[in-house]
């Protein structure tokens, strides 16, 4: 290994569409967006409904309870602040209330990982700013 | 739309494939389009139609048909187009340029491909140099799936492959039958990146890991390289200098949503339109070339096209019927795994070289009905082609 600068993690931004996420994360909050014409609750954001096309939506806290739906296990390192990390697994959640999220699961080996497992969020500390939402498996 | 046998492909060109330096992208679709031109006997001023699909190394090519146009010296083209549809678009181009000779817009298209991802050893080396340490070269890793590490194509065709294999109990094994059963086919195709190196299961196991359930070996491989492909009316191409392959069918199947909710493709909506054109179902289909951009992406598609039911590809594959000597060949000249990526011109290509009987040691004997699939996105784009070296 080269001995150049330490290359940090990458951090969500504060601004945009996941403003609102970020700032209910650092409440240990978890909240997707709701639909204001058709009700229907989304993961990740997005500026309109594919439903309805209406453009009016607002924030919902959610359980923060769901399952496994599906996972991956990265090897490759593509960015070099994972290089100590791999293996490491992605999980996608789906949610009790049904939209899916992608995040990690904290202190859970890669190899017992199954689809349907269920989790619960935990909130994670990143930075003096940053908490983001991380899964556990709960009984 | 046209109908079964009024449209033929009448030329191919293909340049050399895989760690192919010293060439451009644009000179590589060059080359393409002047191979095509020979193979089917016709000068550039014979062309009047002209569709690319630049890959990744055109950039932000919106108007890469035109660029093309320019360096190729074609003048008064009637039929333009810069089109991308990810794997899919080699099939679409041979359907727009078919749709557009059958509505008396023009005679004859050249559809073409070139990427050059690759870099020579002595550029991956000044690329490095620039890369390293800089924050500001990793600029891409935005959004949360970034923050949770995960990146790249590789990863989210993982968690739909995973998807499958808890739905339908598709194994690690059935992955790697693919992989095996493609490469014998590559093993008989002296242009495939992989001809001289064969592959059992073992050694599938062995192979390092990207994403997990994907090694190494389920991904398509890395290649530079160009593909041109020349379409015309049946009638004119009777008159040109091979044997015309003629479009039976033809269909295109984007179905939205979620793939790794229904883990289905396009296939589906896009094999009715095709099959109903040509006049054909799944039992008719002598040899499959299948967009194989993952191992996955074989048995998918294989269950898509009513090859098998819905989650018994890998049983299928793992039975040998998609290998050499098997009832159904699949990827006749290794695919995209082992012979070649040049997104959908791979199957393409492969499928012309078969109708025609020009595969040598791989020519499967019975080759009157080749169906031809891409796929683009996550099993978000479909086209299918049948061919076939009989007008009807």
């Amino acid at each position: 290994m080269s001995a150049g600068p330490t290359i940090p993690r990458p951090l969500p931004e504060h601004e945009g569409d996941l403003a609102p996420f970020l700032a209910a994360a650092r409440e240990h909050r978890l909240v997707v967006q709701r639909c204001d014409g058709c009700g229907m609750l989304r993961f990740p954001p997005r500026e309109l409904c594919s439903g309805c096309l209406s453009t009016a939506a607002s924030w919902r806290e959610v359980s923060g309870r769901g399952e496994i739906f599906s996972f991956n296990v990265m090897h490759q390192v593509y960015h070099p602040a994972f290089a100590r990390e791999v293996p490491y697994a992605v999980v996608v959640i789906k949610l009790a209330e049904g939209p899916k999220i992608t995040s990690n699961l904290v202190n859970y080996p890669v190899d017992r990982i199954r689809i349907g497992m269920p989790v619960e969020v935990v909130f994670e500390d990143v930075s003096a700013d940053v908490t983001l939402p991380k899964f556990r498996g709960r009984a | 739309m046209p109908s079964k046998g009024e449209i033929a492909i009448a030329g191919l060109g293909q340049t050399r494939q895989g760690k192919v330096y010293g060439r451009s992208h644009m000179g590589l679709a060059v080359e393409a389009v002047e191979l095509a031109l020979a193979d089917a006997g016709l000068a550039r001023a014979d062309l009047d139609g002209l569709l690319l699909n630049p890959g990744i190394a055109w950039g932000n090519a919106a108007m890469g048909s035109f660029m093309l146009q320019q360096a190729l010296g074609l003048r008064d083209l009637k039929l333009q187009s810069t089109m991308n549809l990810g794997g899919a678009t080699a099939g679409a181009m041979i359907q727009h340029a078919a749709l557009a000779i059958a509505a008396g817009l023009c005679t004859t298209v050249a559809c073409v491909f070139s990427d050059r991802p690759l870099k020579a050893p002595q550029e991956q080396h000044a690329r490095a140099g620039k890369r390293e340490g800089s924050a500001a070269s990793y600029a891409f890793a935005r959004g949360l799936d970034a923050v949770y590490g995960q990146f790249g194509i590789n990863a989210m065709y993982a968690l739909v492959a995973r998807r499958h294999m808890h739905v339908y109990g598709t194994t690690q094994d059935h992955l790697g039958a693919v992989a095996v059963a493609q490469r014998r086919w590559a093993n008989r195709n002296p242009a495939a990146q992989l001809h001289a190196v064969p592959l059992t299961l073992a050694d599938y196991h062995a192979s390092r890991w990207i994403v997990e359930p994907f090694h190494i070996l389920d991904c398509c491989l890395v290649s530079n390289g160009g593909v041109a492909v020349i379409v015309t009316s049946a009638e004119r191409a009777r008159s040109l200098r091979k044997p015309p392959v003629y479009v039976w069918g033809m269909g295109q199947g984007h179905p939205g949503g979620d793939p790794s909710e229904t883990l289905v493709s396009g296939a589906p909506l896009a094999r009715t339109t095709a099959f109903a054109m040509a006049g054909i179902d799944a039992r008719d289909v002598r040899i499959a070339e299948l967009y194989d951009c993952y191992t996955f992406t074989v048995l998918v598609t294989l269950e898509d096209y009513g090859f098998c039911a819905k989650g018994e590809a890998g049983d299928f594959v793992a039975a040998g019927h998609t290998a050499p000597g098997g009832s159904l060949p699949v990827n006749t000249g290794g695919g995209q795994l082992s012979s070649a990526y040049m997104w959908g011109m791979t199957p393409l290509a492969e499928g012309i070289v078969q109708a025609r009987g020009e595969a040598g040691d791989r020519q499967v004997p019975r080759h009157d009905v080749v169906l031809v699939s891409g796929n683009g996105g996550l099993l978000s784009t479909h086209t299918t082609l049948v061919l076939s070296p009989l007008p009807s």
